[in-house]
């Protein structure tokens, strides 16, 4: 199931840097690794985070294979306007899970 | 159990374990069976029906005469009330139920009651509990009884309380079982395992609750 937790602050002070941390549930399947039979388990990893805000590329990820499951995700950005941060996540086979919250700026 | 690990468990947008009780509350909401019948339709909402539940488990089953774990109640459940195929142990879907019901009791305490009925089961994995097997020769109770604190590697030997069951395993990279947590340590000390909803593991996990008797419950927990 893709799902996707996103927190981010529901209010901010203008200019105010603030944190926003993200969690997507996925296996992060290597591809190195191999069955018991011997056969090797196809990659299947995300390879891209995005996060806009207001419509503006704020943070991007391009992720690797190496990466823990279920990635968690946090950084910071500056709190300008009120509006919607939006956050993607593409990967192997079709993955793509999109999430968003709004926040409101004093 | 280290800082960071703490940190992380106790922030529900940073704990991982979260994932998988989103997933079992949209299972309690879905129908299934012949009987065309969510959870929801008998319990209603789980944050008031299962408060406190998890706490109370392995409780006495009359019907088997014997204790089951939460996993087993809930297969229980789907296949006499909802008429629908029991739930594989360890499957993502039975996690996630067991994760989203448990998750009603945190910070509970642990009360396991004992009476006449479920006494010989208690009885039965403290036995488990300090009986030495496996090629290492080792009970449960040399490790987590006498050498709590100390270390096996580099973890700190826990006294075994299951507090946070299904957690989050930072070496699992997923949720399990308190099943498949004993089936690791059983394999530790190079010892067949029980299979899963073993009887012998019923009673032991009785055993170890009833030991945790007022530990508050941290499900998801999550571990290194």
């Amino acid at each position: 199931m893709a799902r996707a937790i996103v927190n981010v602050p529901s209010q901010a002070k203008r200019g105010e840097i603030i944190e926003i941390k993200t969690l997507a549930a996925h296996p992060m399947e290597t591809g190195f690794r191999r069955t018991q039979l011997g056969e090797l388990i196809p990659r299947d990893i995300i390879r891209r985070f995005v996060c806009t805000y207001n419509g503006a590329e704020v943070f991007r990820v391009d992720l690797h294979p190496a990466m823990a499951a279920n990635p968690l995700i946090a950084f910071t950005t500056v709190a300008t306007e009120s509006g919607t941060i939006a956050f993607q996540w593409a990967g192997d086979n079709g993955y793509a899970v999109t999430e968003s919250a709004s926040i409101r700026v004093e | 159990m280290a800082r960071e690990t703490r940190a992380i468990q106790d922030d529900d947008t940073t704990n991982p374990g979260m994932l998988w009780v989103l997933d079992g509350e949209a299972l309690w909401n879905k129908k299934a069976g012949t009987t065309d019948r969510a959870c929801a339709a008998c319990h209603g909402d789980a944050r008031t029906s299962m408060k406190g539940v998890a706490a109370r488990y392995p409780a006495f089953d009359t019907a088997r005469g014997r204790p089951v774990n939460l996993e087993q109640r809930i297969n229980l459940c789907r296949t006499q009330r909802q008429k629908a195929a029991a739930l594989a142990f360890e499957s993502r879907e039975l996690l996630a139920l067991t994760a989203y019901v448990a998750r009603q009791s945190r910070g509970l305490p642990i009360n396991i009651a004992i009476d006449a009925r479920t006494r010989p089961f208690l009885d039965a994995g403290r036995e488990t509990f300090h009986r030495r097997q496996g090629q290492l020769n080792l009970a449960c109770s040399q490790c987590h009884d006498d050498n709590w604190g100390k270390r096996l590697a580099g973890s700190v030997i826990p006294q075994a309380h299951p507090t946070g069951y299904p957690l989050y395993r930072l070496e699992w990279q997923g949720l399990g079982s308190f099943e498949r947590r004993l089936r690791n340590c059983l394999i530790g000390i190079r010892a067949e395992p029980y299979a899963y909803g073993a009887p012998e593991f019923v009673d032991l996990e009785l055993y170890l609750m009833w030991r945790a008797n007022g530990m508050k419950i941290e499900t998801p927990a999550v571990r290194p």
